[in-house]
């Protein structure tokens, strides 16, 4: 395997820390003039999503992590591992809970995700920034009331729960910001 | 497309010529004459922590050249042959990782005071910065900011405490039984940053003397007679009142070396005509090292160094 020296960190290497694949975020070279240099380097434990600051020897070494992201359509969930399928190869992952995580409320079938590999298998599932979902459940809409600004819950096809505008009704098409878990808008599509 | 462009604006590079000026002028009127030592030498310098440009020529010969990290050794050969106060202003090559603060090519102020104290040239390094950074000017000792700031006596601690204390502070991925990697860390992630303003911090442990004379300070520590200014935070000159005896200086090559060895690290020639010129004898002076590019930065608040070099690499 691989590793890469201090002098190569730079933010999106994947290196292996204690174990756990993790991804740099930043690297800073710290060196008093006549003395040792360090790397002051951030990561992020790609198992965990904690962010670290850490702090090496300049010339000390990291081995190199197999992670790569890969967009892919997401198939279907049969229950217990969520189906994609990477749309050049039809090669088929399946990623369980964990790797999941809160990316299940974002995912509706078909869309394009990213998926972090590990070792080839899945580790992390990232949901397109922004996406379009149907209201399955709300309170009746308040017609006419587009200009006071109140928000209410609506509950989307996988469960999450987002505010949306009083006159928003069961079976509206919203835009929903992915990362944020935000309303942005009404959706045509 | 292919990115061209100076790494500075032309106002920053006509103050950075201003002040090029200004510094030799604050010399000529001083009588302090200047000297354009060579750049490109046979042998270049041992310390453990500092690593050298090898230029091989010609081209396909096992032999190798290097740039030289200070203009040190040719002043040096230069005071041992009778020269008075000298200043050297020019290029001098570390390779070391750019960062923000360094680039492995930077300009290097150094100047040697024949029969000056330490104290002396720490007060000449005040006014010259006085003329472009206003400010009360403090003094004080490695041993002070250790106990100021970590509440530790950086002498007297064991390899174990500062290591305790460096996990408390600090999330270090490495181990070592070497107690000065321990005190550096703690200095440079810790305590440097804290030196706000300008701070001389002087008496380093005697193991970090470089080529500064050693001494034993008021509570029996060996320490080095060698002084950091710190501006903002940031280290911007290094002084010393320097080692005159030449076996003392050759012992300290040689540990450097073995250092280096122990450390898998390239190991340099030893530069033999300057130990034969502080053989054949160097007056007693002090000397100091100034980065040029940071205290201009210093000066225009500048972050980066890129932001006040023509191009950065």
């Amino acid at each position: 395997m691989a590793s890469y020296s201090t002098s190569e960190f730079k933010g999106g290497l994947k290196v292996m820390l204690d174990g756990d694949p993790c991804s740099i975020l930043d690297n800073e070279n710290v060196k008093p003039g006549k003395g040792q240099a360090f790397s002051r380097t951030r990561l992020k434990n790609l198992k965990t999503g904690r962010v670290l600051e850490k702090t090496f020897k300049s010339n000390d070494t990291l081995e190199s992590a197999d992670v790569a992201d890969r967009d892919m359509q997401y198939l279907y969930n049969d229950g217990e591992y969520w189906h994609f399928m990477e749309p050049d190869t039809f090669d088929q992952y399946q990623a369980d809970k964990n790797a999941v995580g809160d990316a299940a409320l974002w995912m509706k079938e078909e869309d394009i995700c990213m998926v972090t590999l590990y070792n080839g298998a899945p580790l992390a599932v990232t949901p397109p920034n922004h996406v379009v979902m149907e209201v399955m459940e709300t309170d009746p809409g308040l017609r006419g009331d587009t200009a006071t600004g109140g928000t209410k819950p609506a509950t989307l096809a996988t469960g999450a729960v987002v505010r949306v505008p009083l006159f928003m009704n069961v079976g509206d098409l919203i835009k929903i910001d992915t990362r944020t878990g935000e309303y942005l808008g009404r959706s045509k599509e | 497309m292919t990115d061209w462009k100076p790494s500075a604006d032309i106002k920053m590079l006509k103050k950075r010529a201003a002040l090029l000026a200004n510094i030799r002028a604050f010399f000529a009127a001083r009588d302090v004459m200047e000297v354009d030592v060579p750049v490109l030498a046979a042998a270049t310098v041992t310390d453990p922590n500092i690593e050298s440009f090898a230029v091989i020529f010609p081209v396909d010969s096992p032999e190798k050249y290097y740039l030289m990290t200070s203009p040190e050794f040719y002043m040096k050969r230069l005071l041992a042959a009778g020269f008075e106060s000298i200043y050297y202003l020019g290029k001098a090559f570390r390779a070391e990782e750019n960062s923000s603060r360094h680039s492995a090519e930077f300009t290097m102020l150094e100047w040697y005071r024949p029969h000056w104290t330490l104290q002396q040239l720490m007060d000449e390094v005040s006014e010259l910065v006085a003329e472009y950074i206003s400010g009360e000017i403090r003094k004080t000792t490695y041993r002070q900011v250790f106990l100021e700031y970590l509440g530790i006596d950086p002498h007297a601690a064991s390899v174990a405490e500062l290591k305790t204390l460096a996990h408390e502070k600090l999330s270090p991925a490495f181990d070592s039984d070497d107690k000065r990697i321990w005190l550096d860390l703690l200095f440079s992630h810790l305590v440097e940053p804290q030196l706000q303003g300008l701070v001389f911090v002087e008496q380093f442990p005697a193991a970090q003397a470089a080529l500064a004379q050693t001494f034993f300070d008021e509570h029996g520590n060996p320490v080095a007679a060698r002084f950091e200014l710190y501006i903002n935070g940031v280290e911007v000159a290094n002084g010393y009142q320097e080692e005159l005896d030449a076996n003392v200086l050759t012992e300290r090559f040689l540990r450097n070396i073995e250092l280096r060895k122990s450390q898998g690290k390239t190991l340099p020639p030893v530069d033999e005509k300057f130990l034969a010129a502080m053989s054949a004898g160097m007056p007693a002076c002090a000397g100091v090292a100034l980065g040029f590019d940071r205290l201009f930065m210093a000066i225009s608040g500048e972050k980066n160094i890129a932001s006040v070099i023509p191009f950065d690499h």
